[in-house]
């Protein structure tokens, strides 16, 4: 269990307590916060679950795979921080994280 | 007197989906949500895929927790059937006789799998994959030693035929057209994966009419095709196609052919009724505004966005370019746009490692649809290009020392 923050495009915030082994993009949207699309569902075709990672948690969160890279490098308004949510597995080491989501997934 | 709201029928991923969204939106009033299936909305692309070979479980499935509709006010009435639309006095009759009335109506009652007039299709262990139940069933179904025949290689089909193999099952394919995916992917794309799943052990037979399915006691045991071959097997998948649930809208007296028509609103052709999914017939702004059914999740999605927006009273969302996605095996299947006006058609990469994807120009040399296998640049670049109508040439296009980037820039 980890306790994730989303902060949406207008700086309003949830905060919420996602399981282990389920994804990033799977606690925003079971949970109906809003700014994360994720089409395909968590297959990594649609870059449609954009999160801007916090600084602070970069490291900790990794790399994006080759696939997940080369889907973000067409995504709208990438930044080094930028990752596909769906990729992201929760575990309770990113108890804390913050994540932000883009003005729009399209 | 309660508002009546808004009421949508059918419970599927376009249905889930507009109900969650209007809450999203800050839609206030009541929310009535009726599908015919005992389960709360669910993600269907799984089914064929992760769910049968039992690498995905229940919670993944649901598109939210059972919790989420108490908590957002969202009235579910599952296992039960919409009868009739009255629209006189704005209601849904339901069967059993309850009455849901409403403000506005959402129609997202999906499309049902085409049955083919075949005897011996009721026979047990004759299946379709639209359902988590169907699913169940052909998950019980196969297994090491067991053998199923497909009819009809098309993507449910083959999807099915990947996982199966991957639980051991021995697998035939029976298609009546001389390629896989006939109707929906190119000649190079159909080639690329016959040879594909016949280096993982599915056998296919071409051109082959089937007669009958044959058995005894009520249960299926072959296939019989033209010339008396019969084809065994202790599970039979039926995908030949869908058909989409559009009685209930042309019985009230809305505009339908083949599918309900709607705006790019998701609006019918009562303004308080709204369609969207696998049951529409919709506009396709890119391709010159004719009408199309797509039968996908971003489609369901797309549409379940305009009719909350709408409902909500939101701008209209930007116009999306439509998209589909298939995973078979190893491989990674991502289709942007369609081939309307298609002329000429552009390999790029090697077919031969897997990693490649067709263009399809016209005669402007515009792309207007990709095909791309485990070449996700080429896709998000693709459907890019098709979005914005720009012309490309088509030996850059042609040349992988050239960048997707640069090729779109």
């Amino acid at each position: 269990m980890a306790k994730i923050t989303y902060i949406a495009h207008d700086g309003s915030s949830r905060t919420l307590d996602v399981k282990s082994g389920l994804t990033v993009m799977e606690g925003a949207v079971k949970n109906n916060v809003p700014g994360i699309d994720a089409d395909c569902g968590g297959a990594c075709a649609c870059a449609t679950c954009h999160v801007y990672v916090d600084e602070a948690w970069v490291d900790k969160v990794g790399k994006p795979s080759a696939m997940e890279e080369s889907m973000l490098d067409f995504a709208e308004g990438v930044q080094a921080n930028s990752r596909l949510s769906c990729q992201i597995k929760v575990t309770d080491d990113l108890d804390g994280l913050v994540v932000t989501t883009p003005e729009s997934q399209h | 007197m309660p508002k009546a709201g808004v009421v949508i029928v059918g419970s599927g991923h376009a249905g889930g989906t507009a109900a969650a969204l209007l809450r999203q939106y800050g839609y206030a009033e009541p929310i009535v949500l009726i599908g015919e299936e005992p389960l709360a909305p669910y993600q269907r692309p799984p089914l064929s895929k992760a769910w049968l070979k039992g690498e995905a479980d229940a919670e993944t499935l649901m598109l939210k927790p059972e919790s989420f509709y108490d908590e957002s006010g969202v009235g579910l009435h599952l296992s039960t059937r919409a009868e009739r639309i009255d629209r006189d006095a704005k209601a849904v009759v339901m069967a059993g006789g309850a009455v849901a009335p409403y403000e506005t109506l959402i129609l997202a009652t999906g499309a049902r799998a085409r049955r083919i007039p075949l005897p011996g299709l009721d026979l047990d262990c004759v299946l379709a994959l639209r359902t988590a139940a169907d699913a169940d069933a052909l998950k019980r179904a196969l297994g090491p030693g067991k053998r199923m025949v497909v009819i009809g290689g098309g993507y449910i089909g083959l999807e099915a035929a990947a996982s199966a193999r991957a639980l051991g099952a021995e697998v035939v394919v029976i298609e009546r057209e001389p390629r896989v995916l006939a109707r929906v992917a190119c000649e190079t794309l159909s080639d690329f994966f016959q040879d594909y799943h016949r280096r993982h052990g599915v056998h296919f037979i071409f051109g082959a009419g089937v007669e009958a399915i044959v058995g005894g006691d009520g249960r299926a045991a072959a296939v019989k095709l033209a010339g008396d071959t019969l084809v065994e097997a202790d599970v039979f998948l039926v995908g030949v196609g869908a058909t989409p649930n559009q009685e209930l809208a042309a019985d009230a007296g809305l505009h339908c052919n083949d599918g309900i028509v709607v705006d790019l609103d998701a609006r019918t052709s009562d303004p308080a009724i709204f369609a969207i999914g696998d049951c529409t017939r919709r506009p396709m702004p890119i391709y010159g505004g004719r009408l199309h059914r797509l039968e996908s999740v971003p489609n369901a999605l797309e549409q379940a966005k305009q009719a909350a927006s709408a409902i909500a009273g939101r701008p209209a969302p930007a116009g999306e370019v439509p998209w589909f996605w298939s995973d078979q095996y190893d491989l990674k299947l991502q289709i942007a746009g369609l081939p309307f006006d298609a002329v000429e058609t552009i390999i790029r990469g090697d077919v031969a490692s897997a990693k490649f994807a067709v263009f399809h120009l016209d005669a402007q040399n515009r792309v207007r649809a990709v095909e791309a296998i485990n070449a996700p640049p080429e896709f998000m670049a693709g459907r890019l290009l098709i979005g914005q109508g720009k012309a490309v040439a088509p030996d850059r296009l042609r040349d992988m020392s050239i960048s997707m980037k640069e090729v779109a820039a």
